[in-house]
C-alpha cells in the first residue's frame, strides 16, 4: 500500500515538472550546503587527528607563558631556560627531552632578502623527539647532525616554489642574520604553507646568532608504560617547585597532545556548528517552499480527493498520500542535494590541495552522512506536508466531489 | 423485509447558506430491494444527487435514518463510512471522475489499494474487469487518451472492483452522445440481469429512466 502511495507521489510530482523542480531547488540548496559543510568539517577533523596521531600521543610539550586567568592576561613572561630543561629531564617517567628555538630572521639568497622563521633544532640524538613528531625530515640531502655548525636544511617551498626568485638547492649558500650557511638538506613537504616555509639550523648556532638563550618550547618523550597526562602533571609540579610558583599561577604551560587536540577540535566544532546553523536556515526556507506547493496541490486536487474518498479512501489514507508526496519532494531534493554537496566538498579538497598546498581541507564521505542527510531531507519534506495533508484529509467527501 | 437493501426513513438534508437554510431533502421515505434496478428521476436541483450521496455513505442526513443492509449508517463516523463505501458501494459518475494521473488499470486498481488487497490479486482482478468492459487494449492509457464512452467503461470497471452490493450511478449517460449512452446502459442491464446487482441510477432523461424496473420521482426534495 505504501508502495502504491509512493508511486502516486512520483506520478503527481513528475506530472508537474517545472513546479516540482522549483520546489526542490529550495531543499537541495539547503541539503547541499549542509552536506558540504559537514563533509569538510569532518574531513578537517580527521586530518587534524591523523596529524596528531602521527606526531605520537606519547609526547608532552612545555611552553613559556601562563594560561592567563580572567583579566590577568599572561603572567610574568619568565622564559624557559636550560635549568628548567634539567628539572624536566629528571622527572619520573620522562624518557627524552628536546628543546626548540625559533625566531624570525633575515635571510638572504642571491641579493634577495626575506624575513623567514628560523628554527633551531638539537643536533644530538634528542633531535628525533622533535623531527619525528613535526616531520622536519630531509627528503634529499641529510638532516642536521652532530658537529654541524653553519649548515641549514630548508622547507619544501624553498626548493619547489618561488619563495626566492630562484629555487634553492643543495649546496647553495644562504645568508642568515649576516652569517653564511650551506644548504645540506631539503625537508619533505609537511602540508601546510607556513610550516613548509621555514628553515632549520643547529640550536646552539641559533642562540648565538640571535644572541638569545631562551627556549621556545620543550618536547618531552614519555617512557613506555607511563600515561602522558600523568607525566604532564608531574612535570608541572616539579617545575612549580623549582620556579617557586603557586598552583594556578604558573608562568609556563604543560600540554599533552591529547589536550592540544581537544582544544583544536572544540574550536573547530563551534565554527562548524555556526556554519551548519546558517546553512540550516536555507533548509527551513526550502521546507516552506514544499509546504506552499503542497497547499496548492491540495487545492488543485480537491476533486481527486473526493473521488478517492468515494471509492473507499479513509482520511488516514489521504493524509498518508499527501505526506508521502511531500516527503518525496524532500527525498528527491535530498538526493540531488547530497550529490551536489559532496561534489562541492570534493571540489574544495582539490582546490585546497592545488592552490593552498594543504591537505587539511578534505572531504569526508561516510555512509552515516549520506544516510543521515537522506533521512533528514525526507523528514523535512514530511513535516512541511503535515498541515496541507491534514487539510486534504479533513475535506468532506461530498464537498470535495462537488468541487469544480 | 430482509430483501430490502436500502431504506431512507424520513430523511432531511439541510444546508446552511448564510442566513437561509437550503432544504435539499425534505423527509424522504423510500425502499429499494436487493437486485432491483431503480431510476431516481426529477428536475435539476430536486435533490437526486444529495439522496444518492446519502445512500452511498458519502454524507449523513441532518435528520432521519438511512439503512444500508439493515444497518443504520446515519450515525457513523467518517472512517466507518469510508469502509462501507469501499466494500459495499460502487459509484459511477456523470463526469467519469477518473484520476487523471493514473492509467486505466491503475484507476480500476485503486479501490483495492484502499482495501489492502495484495498486488498480484489486484492485477488479476483488474485485467479481467477491463476485459469484461471491452478495454483490454486500453489498459495503460491515461484518461486523457480515452474517449468519453471508454472512460465511463473504466469507471464501471472501477465501481465493480470490490464486488459491491449496490451500484450507484449519477447521470451515467449525461456526458455521452445517445449511441454511447445506449452502450453504457447495455452494460448496466448486463450487471443487473446476469450478475443480479442492485442498481440505483439518477437521471433526468425520461427515456433512460424508462429502462429501469422502477422509477422514483423527486421534486423539491420530496418523493412524488
Ligand atoms: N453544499 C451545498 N451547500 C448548499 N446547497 C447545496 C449544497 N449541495 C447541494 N445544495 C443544494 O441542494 C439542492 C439539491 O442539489 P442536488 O445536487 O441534490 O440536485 P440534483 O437533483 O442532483 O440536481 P442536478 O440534476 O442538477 O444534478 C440544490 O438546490 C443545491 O443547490
Ligand atoms: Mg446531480
Amino acid at each position: 500500500m505504501i508502495k502504491d502511495y509512493f508511486r502516486f507521489a512520483f506520478r503527481s510530482i513528475t506530472n508537474r515538472k517545472l513546479r516540482s523542480w522549483l520546489t526542490m531547488i529550495g531543499i537541495f540548496i539547503g541539503i547541499a550546503s549542509v552536506v558540504a559543510l559537514i563533509s569538510i568539517g569532518q574531513g578537517m577533523e580527521d586530518a587534524i587527528n591523523e596529524q596528531f596521531e602521527s606526531m605520537g600521543s606519547d609526547k608532552v610539550m612545555v611552553m613559556p607563558g601562563g594560561e592567563g586567568g580572567f583579566g590577568f592576561g599572561a603572567f610574568s613572561a619568565d622564559p624557559l631556560t636550560e635549568n628548567d630543561l634539567k628539572v624536566i629531564e629528571k622527572t619520573k617517567g620522562v624518557d627524552k627531552v628536546a628543546e626548540m628555538f625559533y625566531k624570525n630572521g633575515r635571510v638572504k639568497f642571491k641579493d634577495e632578502t626575506k624575513t623567514i622563521l628560523v628554527i633551531g633544532l638539537p643536533t644530538d640524538e634528542s633531535a628525533d623527539v622533535i623531527t619525528s613528531m613535526e616531520g622536519f625530515e630531509a627528503e634529499k640531502g641529510r638532516d642536521l647532525k652532530n658537529g654541524d655548525k653553519y649548515k641549514v636544511t630548508i622547507g619544501w617551498r624553498f626548493w619547489n616554489e618561488d619563495i626566492f626568485e630562484k629555487s634553492v638547492n643543495l649546496r647553495n649558500k644562504l645568508e642568515i642574520e649576516g652569517e653564511k650557511f650551506e644548504v645540506v638538506g631539503l625537508v619533505k613537504r609537511i602540508g601546510n604553507p607556513q610550516d613548509d616555509a621555514q628553515i632549520y639550523i643547529p640550536i646552539e648556532v641559533a642562540k648565538e646568532l640571535f644572541d638569545d638563550d631562551e627556549i621556545s618550547s620543550i618536547f618531552v618523550q614519555v617512557k613506555k608504560g607511563y600515561e602522558p597526562s600523568e607525566i604532564a602533571e608531574e612535570i608541572k609540579e616539579e617545575l612549580r617547585d623549582y620556579r617557586d610558583e603557586e598552583e594556578g599561577e604558573e608562568s609556563f604551560q604543560v600540554q599533552t597532545f591529547e589536550q592540544l587536540m581537544e582544544s583544536v577540535s572544540s574550536i573547530l566544532n563551534i565554527v562548524r556548528a555556526v556554519l551548519i546553523g546558517i546553512a540550516g536556515i536555507s533548509l527551513v526556507v526550502g521546507g516552506i517552499g514544499i509546504m506552499n506547493t503542497m497547499y496548492t496541490s491540495v487545492l488543485e486536487r480537491t476533486k481527486e480527493i473526493g473521488i478517492m474518498k468515494s471509492i473507499g479512501a479513509k482520511n488516514s489514507d489521504i493524509l498518508l498520500i499527501f505526506l508521502l508526496e511531500s516527503g518525496t519532494y524532500g527525498i528527491v531534493g535530498g538526493v540531488i542535494g547530497i550529490v551536489l554537496g559532496l561534489s562541492m566538498s570534493l571540489g574544495v579538497e582539490k582546490i585546497a590541495a592545488m592552490f593552498l598546498g594543504t591537505d587539511l581541507l578534505r572531504a569526508s564521505i561516510t555512509l552515516w552522512l549520506v544516510g543521515g542527510a537522506l533521512a533528514f531531507s525526507f523528514i523535512i519534506g514530511c513535516i512541511s506536508g503535515v498541515f496541507p495533508a491534514k487539510q486534504a484529509a479533513k475535506l468532506k467527501p461530498v464537498d470535495a466531489l462537488r468541487y469544480e | 423485509m430482509t430483501d430490502t437493501i436500502i431504506e431512507l426513513r424520513n430523511v432531511w438534508k439541510t444546508y446552511p447558506m448564510g442566513e437561509v437554510q437550503v432544504h435539499a431533502l425534505r423527509g424522504i421515505n423510500l425502499k429499494i430491494k436487493k437486485g432491483e434496478f431503480v431510476a431516481i428521476q426529477g428536475p435539476s436541483g430536486s435533490g437526486k444527487s444529495t439522496a444518492m450521496f446519502m445512500v452511498g455513505c458519502l454524507d449523513v442526513p441532518t435528520k432521519g435514518h438511512v439503512f444500508l443492509d439493515n444497518k443504520d449508517i446515519s450515525l457513523l463516523q467518517e472512517s466507518d463510512l469510508a469502509q462501507i463505501r469501499g466494500k459495499k458501494i460502487g459509484f459511477i459518475f456523470q463526469r467519469f471522475n477518473l484520476l487523471p494521473t493514473l492509467s486505466a488499470i491503475e484507476n480500476v486498481e485503486l479501490p483495492m489499494v484502499f482495501q489492502n488487497v495484495l498486488e498480484t490479486q489486484r492485477i488479476k482482478k483488474t485485467k479481467s474487469l477491463l476485459k469484461s468492459v471491452g478495454l483490454e487494449e486500453r489498459m495503460t492509457h491515461r484518461p486523457t487518451q480515452l474517449s468519453g464512452g471508454e472512460m465511463q467503461r473504466v469507471a464501471i470497471a472501477r465501481a465493480l472492483t470490490n464486488d459491491p452490493q449496490v451500484l450507484l450511478a449519477d447521470e451515467p449517460t449525461g456526458n455521452l452522445d445517445s449511441k454511447t449512452g445506449e452502450e453504457i446502459m447495455r452494460f448496466l442491464h448486463i450487471l443487473h440481469k446476469k450478475e443480479k446487482r442492485t442498481i440505483v441510477m439518477v437521471t433526468h432523461d425520461k427515456n433512460i429512466a424508462k429502462q429501469a424496473e422502477r422509477q422514483i420521482n423527486l421534486k423539491d426534495g420530496q418523493v412524488l
